[in-house]
C-alpha cells in the first residue's frame, strides 16, 4: 500500500523532499567538518602554548647567561650560576647507549616474530612485548635502583673494567669506582624500556612486506637472513627508521626511571660508570626545591632545550626518510 | 599407478603420488606426472584446482608456511626434493620461480640481478657486468635498460618488471623455471613479449607454467596438464589434449563450458 502511495506522491513533492534531505546533509557535513577541525586545532594550540610558555619562562635564564647556557657545565644553585651542558650530555649519552643496545635486540625480536617464530608462540610473545611497553616507568626505576644496579656493580662492572679499562681510547669510559648507578646503568635501563616500542613497530612494518616479494627472494635461493637484510629491510626502511626515532624520542624524555638510576650528579665525567644527570631527571629532582627567579627559569630553559632536541630528532628522521625515498626513485 | 601418463622426451622432474595439505584441507591428491626436459609444461584448470600448489611443491615454497605439508615424491636427478634433509636453498637456486605479480626487489635494476648471482657465485666486477647483461639480453630487456641499470627496479613498467624478474631468475642459471601465472597482471603487448621469451628460453631451461589463459597454454606449451579439485585429470602432449582430449571434463573446460 505504502509503495503505491509513494509511487503516487507526485514527482514535485518527491523532489522537494529530496532537496530538503540534501540541504540537511550539507548542514551536517559542515558541522562535522568544523568540529573535527576544532579538535585538530586543539593539538596545534597546545603545542604552541607549551612552546610559548617554555620560552617566556626561560627568558630570564637566557638573558642572564646568554647562549653560553648551552655549553656551560656549571650548576651552582646557591650562587645562581647555571649551565645546561651536563644535563644535555647525560640525556644524549644515555639515549645513545639505549639505542645502541635496543636497535639490534629489537631487530632480532622483530625478525624472530615475523620470520622464524613457530605459529603457536607468535601471539603470546607479541603480547608479552606489548605488555612490557605498558609497564609504568617508575617500576623500571625502582627495579633498576634496588635490583639491577647492585647486581651490575657487583658482577658486571668489575669485569667490564678489567677487560675494557685498559683499552686505549675507550678505556676511560670504564674508569672509576663501580657503584652501580650512573650513566651506563641509566642507558641500560632505558634500552630495556625502549626495546618493546622499537620491536613492536619493527614487527608491524616487517609484516607489511608482500609475501610474494619475500617468496621471490626465497625463490632464488636466499636464506632467511639474506631475505631480511636485502629485501625486507630496504623495503621497510622508512618504518624501521620511524620506529627507532620513536624509541629515541622516548629515551630522550624518559624521567622517572632515569632519575632513579643515573645518580643525579650535575657534572660531566668521562667515565660511563660515573653518576650524571639528564635534562628530565634534573627537572624532576629540582623543581620542588627551586627558588623562584633565576633557578626556576634555568629549569624552564632546560625544558625548552629538551623540546628543541626532540624536535630536531624528529626533523632529522623526516629528512632521512625523504632523502631515502628520493634516492630510490619511485615508491 | 598403472596408467601413468608418459612423455616421450627425457624427463627432468618426476612427481609420484604427491598429496598436499593446508592444515587439514587436502589441496592435492595423488598427483603423478613427469616434466620433460627443455620443454614447456602448462598447468591449466579452474581457480583453486591446485595447479599453483603443485608448482609450489617443486621448489618447496610451502616450507615457509607452518601447517602446509606435502606427501609423496618429487624426484629431481634421482633425489626426492620433499626429503627433509634436502637443502631448500639449493633446490630454489636450481628451480627458479616467477610470480603472478612482478616483484622486483627494492634495489637497482643491476642489483636485482646481481643479488641472486652473488648468493652462489663469486664473480669479479667485469664478470658480473657480463652476467647481468647476459640475463637482461635473455629476458629481452637489455635494450630498454642498458642506460639506466642503476635506477630502481621499481621505476620500470609492469611488463618490464616482470621481464626483470625472469632475468633475475635465469641469472642464477637454474635448470627449471617455474612461472606462476606470469602474464595475468600484464597488458596484451607485454604478454606477447613474455610468451616469445618463454619460447626462446625453453632451449636452455625446462619451463613449468601455470596459466588461466587457455590460448596461452595452447600457444606456448609442449605438454599440458589439466587439473580439477586437487587431482590431475589429464596430461599429455598439448596438441593432443587440446585437439582430442580423452576426458569429458577436459573438453568441457577447454571449450569454456565450465571453469
Amino acid at each position: 500500500m505504502s509503495a503505491v502511495m509513494n509511487g503516487n506522491a507526485g514527482p514535485i513533492e518527491f523532489q522537494a523532499r529530496q532537496a530538503r534531505r540534501v540541504s540537511e546533509f550539507k548542514w551536517q557535513d559542515t558541522v562535522f567538518h568544523r568540529v573535527t577541525l576544532l579538535f585538530a586545532l586543539i593539538v596545534l594550540a597546545a603545542l604552541a602554548g607549551i612552546l610559548i610558555a617554555l620560552a617566556v619562562e626561560a627568558r630570564p635564564a637566557f638573558g642572564q647567561f646568554g647562549m653560553a647556557f648551552l655549553w656551560s657545565s656549571v650548576w651552582n644553585a646557591p650562587e645562581e650560576n647555571f649551565g645546561a651542558l651536563s644535563a644535555i650530555y647525560g640525556t644524549v649519552v644515555t639515549s645513545f647507549i639505549a639505542l645502541v643496545i635496543a636497535v639490534p635486540v629489537s631487530f632480532g625480536i622483530a625478525l624472530f616474530l615475523t620470520e622464524t617464530c613457530p605459529a603457536w608462540m607468535r601471539r603470546p610473545l607479541g603480547t608479552a612485548i606489548e605488555l612490557l611497553a605498558g609497564v609504568p616507568s617508575i617500576i623500571y626505576g625502582i627495579w633498576g635502583l634496588f635490583v639491577f644496579a647492585p647486581l651490575f656493580a657487583k658482577h658486571v662492572q668489575p669485569h667490564l673494567q678489567a677487560v675494557l679499562g685498559g683499552v686505549p681510547g675507550i678505556g676511560r669510559w670504564f674508569a672509576g669506582p663501580p657503584i652501580g648507578v650512573g650513566i651506563l646503568t641509566a642507558g641500560l635501563v632505558l634500552s630495556l624500556m625502549v626495546i618493546p616500542f622499537v620491536a613492536s613497530v619493527m614487527r608491524d612494518v616487517f609484516e607489511t612486506v608482500p609475501p610474494q616479494l619475500k617468496e621471490s627472494a626465497y625463490g632464488i635461493g636466499c636464506t632467511t637472513w639474506e631475505v631480511v637484510t636485502c629485501v625486507v629491510l630496504p623495503y621497510t626502511r622508512v618504518g624501521v627508521i620511524g620506529g627507532i626515532m620513536l624509541g629515541l624520542g622516548r629515551a630522550l624524555g624518559e624521567t622517572m626511571a632515569v632519575t632513579f638510576v643515573i645518580g643525579n650528579a650535575n657534572r660531566i665525567v668521562g667515565s660511563l660508570f660515573a653518576p650524571g644527570t639528564s635534562i628530565a631527571s634534573t627537572l624532576a629532582n629540582e623543581f620542588g626545591e627551586a627558588s623562584p627567579g633565576l633557578y626556576i627559569s634555568a629549569l624552564f630553559a632546560l625544558g625548552l632545550i629538551l623540546f628543541v632536541i626532540t624536535f630536531i630528532v624528529l626533523a632529522i628522521s623526516r629528512w632521512l626518510i625523504r632523502r631515502g625515498n628520493a634516492k630510490r626513485g619511485t615508491q | 599407478m598403472s596408467d601413468l601418463p608418459q612423455t616421450v622426451d627425457e624427463n627432468i622432474l618426476a612427481v609420484r603420488d604427491l598429496s598436499f595439505y593446508y592444515g587439514d584441507f587436502r589441496g592435492l591428491s595423488n598427483v603423478s606426472l613427469d616434466i620433460a626436459k627443455s620443454k614447456v609444461t602448462a598447468f591449466i584448470g579452474p581457480s583453486g584446482c591446485g595447479k599453483s600448489t603443485l608448482l609450489r611443491t617443486f621448489n618447496r615454497m610451502y616450507d615457509l608456511y607452518p601447517g602446509q605439508r606435502a606427501e609423496g615424491q618429487v624426484l629431481f636427478h634421482g633425489r626426492n626434493l620433499l626429503d627433509r634433509k634436502q637443502d631448500v636453498n639449493l633446490v630454489r637456486a636450481k628451480i627458479g620461480m616467477v610470480f603472478q605479480k612482478p616483484t622486483p626487489f627494492p634495489m637497482s635494476i643491476y642489483e636485482n640481478i646481481a643479488f641472486g648471482v652473488r648468493l652462489y657465485e663469486r664473480l669479479s666486477k667485469s664478470e658480473m657486468d657480463l652476467r647481468v647483461e647476459w640475463a637482461l639480453r635473455k629476458a629481452a630487456l637489455w635494450e630498454e635498460t642498458r642506460n639506466k641499470l642503476q635506477q630502481s627496479g621499481l621505476s620500470l613498467s609492469g611488463g618490464q618488471q616482470q621481464r626483470l624478474c625472469i632475468a633475475r631468475t635465469i641469472a642464477v642459471k637454474p635448470e627449471i623455471v617455474l612461472l606462476d601465472e606470469p602474464t595475468s597482471a600484464l597488458d596484451p603487448l607485454s604478454t606477447a613479449k613474455i610468451e616469445e621469451l618463454i619460447n626462446e628460453l625453453k632451449s636452455d631451461y625446462t619451463i613449468a607454467i601455470v596459466t588461466h589463459n587457455m590460448q596461452q597454454a595452447a600457444r606456448i606449451s609442449d605438454y599440458t596438464a589439466f587439473m580439477y579439485v586437487g587431482e590431475l585429470i589429464e596430461f599429455g602432449r598439448t596438441n593432443e589434449v587440446f585437439v582430442k582430449p580423452r576426458c569429458q571434463q577436459t573438453e568441457d573446460y577447454i571449450t569454456g563450458r565450465f571453469g
